[in-house]
C-alpha cells in the first residue's frame, strides 16, 4: 500500500518535473538575442517542412469535411425548409471549431510526430551533443526554428482548412443539391461576425499551434536516445498534443462563447 | 602503488597542465563510474585514456566538455571550473575544444563539405573562398577530399569518422578529444590517422586526448597514458613506464590478455547461479 502511494508520488513528481523542464527548454530556446541572418534561412526551411508539406493533407481533409457538412446540413435542414441556412451552419462550425481543432489534430499526426522523431534521432546519433561541443546551442539552432515554424504554420493551415471547407460545402449544397447560391452566400455573410467567429477561430489555432509544437519539440529533445525511446516519444507527441488540444478547445470555447 | 612512482618520474611534462581533474566522482543511477579520479592533461602533448569497455572513457570526455556535471570533484580548464561555468562561458570554452564523437555524429542533413565548414561558419567571418580552402585542406589531411560532395548517409563508418575528425580540427582548437579514432579503420587509414594526430599535435601545438582500445597505436603515439579500471586510475605514466610497470592489471591491459584482474564482464552475479536460477532480475 505504502509502496503504491510512493510510486504514485514518484510518478506525479516526475510528471511535474518534466513539465517544468519542458518550460525551461522552451524558454532557453526562445529567449535569446535575435540573430535574423542565421535564423531566417533555418526558419524558412522548417516552414517548408512543417507547413508546406502539410498542405496536401489539410486541403484534402478540409474539402471532404466541408462536403460532408454541406450534405449532412442539407438533409437535416431540408425537413424544416431552411436549407438556405446551410452556408451559415457550415461556416460557423468550421470557423469556430472544426478548422482549428481538426487542423491541429492532423498537424500533430503529420508534422508533430515528424518533429519529435527528427529531434530524437539527432539526439540518439549525438548530433545535438556535437552541436553543443562546437559551441552552438541546439536549443536555439534546432528547437527554436522548429517551434516557430509550427507556431506560424498552424494558424495559416487552419485558415486554409476553413476556406477550402466552405468551398467544398458550396460544391455539394449549391452545385449539386441546388440551393440558390445567393441565399447560401448571403446567409453566411450575415451570420458570420469577424471578431466573434473568424478571430476567435484564429486565436484557437494560435493556441493549438503553441501546444502541439511545444509538446513535439519537448518530446523529441527529452526522449530516451534509442529507437524504442524515439518511437515512444513519437506516440506520446500525438497522444498528448491531441488530448491537450481537445481540452484547451473546451476551455477556450467556454471563455469565448460561454456567456452568450 | 607504482602509479605514485611513475608520476614522480615524469614531473616535467605534468608541470604545464591544461585540464586538471581532481577527486572526480560521478555515477549513473546506482552505478558509480568514477570514484575519486585525478587526471592531469599536460599542455601540448598527446594524452591517452585507456580502459576496458564501459569503464567510463566517453563519460570522461563528456565531463571535460561540460555536457555532464560531476557529482563531486572538479574539472578545471586552465584553473576555471567547467561545471561552474554559465551557459555563455561554457560555449566560449567549447570553442577551444574539438571533439570527435565515438559515433562520428555528422549532421545528416548537410553534405561532407557543409559539415566540415559548419564550425568555421559559426565561429568566424571568413569569406566563402577561404572557408572552402580550409575545408579542402582538412579533408585532404584525412584523405577524403574526393568525398566532399557526398552526404553522410553515403559514407562508410570509417569514412564518416574521418570526416568527423576533419570537422573536429576545423577550427584548430587548443584541445582535441578523440573518442576511438582508430575504430573501424583499415591498417592504411589507421597509420595515416596515427601520423595525422601526431603531426597536428606537433605542428599546431594543441593538446590531444585520445580514447582508444588499440594498444599498439596508442602506445606509439601517446606522451602520457592513464588507464582506468573500476572507477579509478589504475595506472598512469609514459608508455615506457607502463610497459615495465609491475602490476598485473596494467600488464593485462597493455599486453591485451583476456584473463586477469581487469574484468571483461559487466558486473553480474555468478554465471552458474544465473544459468540455474532461471529468473531475470
Ligand atoms: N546515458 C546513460 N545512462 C545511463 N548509463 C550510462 C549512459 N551512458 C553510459 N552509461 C554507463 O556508463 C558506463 C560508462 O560508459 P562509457 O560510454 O563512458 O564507457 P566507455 O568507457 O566509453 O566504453 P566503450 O569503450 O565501450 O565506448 C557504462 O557502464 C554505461 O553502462
Ligand atoms: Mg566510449
Amino acid at each position: 500500500m505504502i509502496d503504491r502511494i510512493q510510486r504514485l508520488g514518484h510518478k506525479t513528481l516526475s510528471k511535474v518535473a518534466a513539465f517544468g523542464r519542458s518550460g525551461l527548454i522552451l524558454m532557453h530556446a526562445l529567449v535569446a538575442r535575435p540573430q535574423p541572418l542565421v535564423m531566417l534561412p533555418l526558419l524558412i526551411k522548417q516552414i517548408y517542412f512543417v507547413g508546406v508539406l502539410s498542405l496536401v493533407i489539410i486541403v484534402v481533409s478540409g474539402l471532404f469535411i466541408g462536403m460532408v457538412l454541406g450534405l449532412q446540413g442539407y438533409t437535416i435542414m431540408v425537413d424544416y425548409g431552411s436549407e438556405q441556412a446551410v452556408g451559415q451552419m457550415v461556416a460557423l462550425s468550421l470557423l469556430r471549431e472544426l478548422a482549428p481543432v481538426v487542423t491541429a489534430l492532423l498537424f500533430a499526426g503529420r508534422a508533430g510526430s515528424a518533429l519529435t522523431a527528427e529531434i530524437g534521432l539527432m539526439k540518439a546519433t549525438e548530433q545535438l551533443a556535437s552541436l553543443e561541443m562546437i559551441g552552438v546551442d541546439p536549443l536555439r539552432r534546432i528547437i527554436a526554428p522548429r517551434f516557430w515554424a509550427g507556431f506560424i504554420c498552424l494558424p495559416l493551415l487552419s485558415m486554409i482548412f476553413a476556406v477550402v471547407g466552405i468551398w467544398g460545402s458550396s460544391l455539394v449544397a449549391v452545385d449539386w443539391l441546388g440551393i440558390y447560391s445567393g441565399a447560401y452566400w448571403s446567409n453566411m455573410q450575415q451570420a458570420v461576425d469577424f471578431t466573434d467567429d473568424v478571430l476567435n477561430g484564429v486565436v484557437k489555432a494560435v493556441v493549438f499551434g503553441f501546444i502541439v509544437t511545444w509538446v513535439a519539440v519537448y518530446q523529441g529533445y527529452d526522449c530516451i536516445p534509442t529507437s524504442e525511446g524515439i518511437s515512444q516519444a513519437t506516440t506520446r507527441t500525438v497522444v498528448y498534443s491531441s488530448l491537450a488540444v481537445l481540452g484547451a478547445d473546451f476551455i477556450l470555447t467556454a471563455l469565448m462563447f460561454g456567456d452568450l | 602503488m607504482e602509479a605514485e612512482t611513475s608520476q614522480a618520474a615524469a614531473p616535467d611534462m605534468l608541470k604545464d597542465i591544461i585540464i586538471d581533474i581532481r577527486e572526480l566522482t560521478f555515477s549513473r543511477g546506482e552505478r558509480i563510474i568514477f570514484d575519486g579520479v585525478d587526471i592531469a592533461i599536460p599542455r601540448g602533448k598527446v594524452t591517452a585514456i585507456m580502459g576496458p569497455s564501459g569503464s567510463g572513457k566517453t563519460t570522461l570526455l563528456k565531463l571535460i566538455g561540460g555536457q555532464l556535471a560531476p557529482d563531486r570533484g572538479q574539472v578545471l580548464l586552465e584553473g576555471s571550473n567547467i561545471s561552474r561555468m554559465g551557459r555563455n562561458e561554457l560555449f566560449k570554452a567549447r570553442e577551444r575544444m574539438g571533439m570527435l564523437f565515438q559515433s562520428g555524429a555528422l549532421f545528416t542533413d548537410m553534405s561532407v563539405f557543409d559539415n566540415v565548414a559548419f564550425p568555421l561558419r559559426v565561429h568566424s567571418d571568413l569569406p566563402d573562398a577561404m572557408i572552402r580552402d580550409i575545408v579542402l585542406m582538412k579533408l585532404q589531411a584525412v584523405g577524403l577530399r574526393g568525398a566532399i560532395h557526398l552526404m553522410p548517409a553515403e559514407l562508410s563508418g570509417g569514412m564518416a569518422r574521418r570526416v568527423a575528425l576533419a570537422r573536429a580540427i576545423a577550427l584548430d582548437p587548443d584541445i582535441v578529444m578523440y573518442d576511438e579514432p582508430f575504430a573501424g579503420q583499415d591498417p592504411i587509414a589507421m597509420g595515416v590517422l596515427v601520423n595525422l594526430i601526431k603531426r597536428l599535435n606537433q605542428a599546431l601545438g594543441h593538446s590531444s586526448i585520445i580514447v582508444s582500445h588499440d594498444i599498439q597505436e596508442t602506445l606509439s603515439i601517446a606522451d602520457y597514458i592513464y588507464i582506468l579500471a573500476d572507477g579509478r586510475v589504475a595506472a598512469h605514466g609514459t608508455p615506457a613506464m607502463l610497459r615495465d610497470v609491475d602490476s598485473a592489471q596494467v600488464r593485462q591491459f597493455v599486453q591485451g590478455l583476456p584473463d586477469g584482474p581487469v574484468p571483461f564482464h559487466y558486473p553480474a552475479p555468478d554465471f552458474m547461479q544465473d544459468l540455474l536460477g532461471g529468473e531475470i532480475k
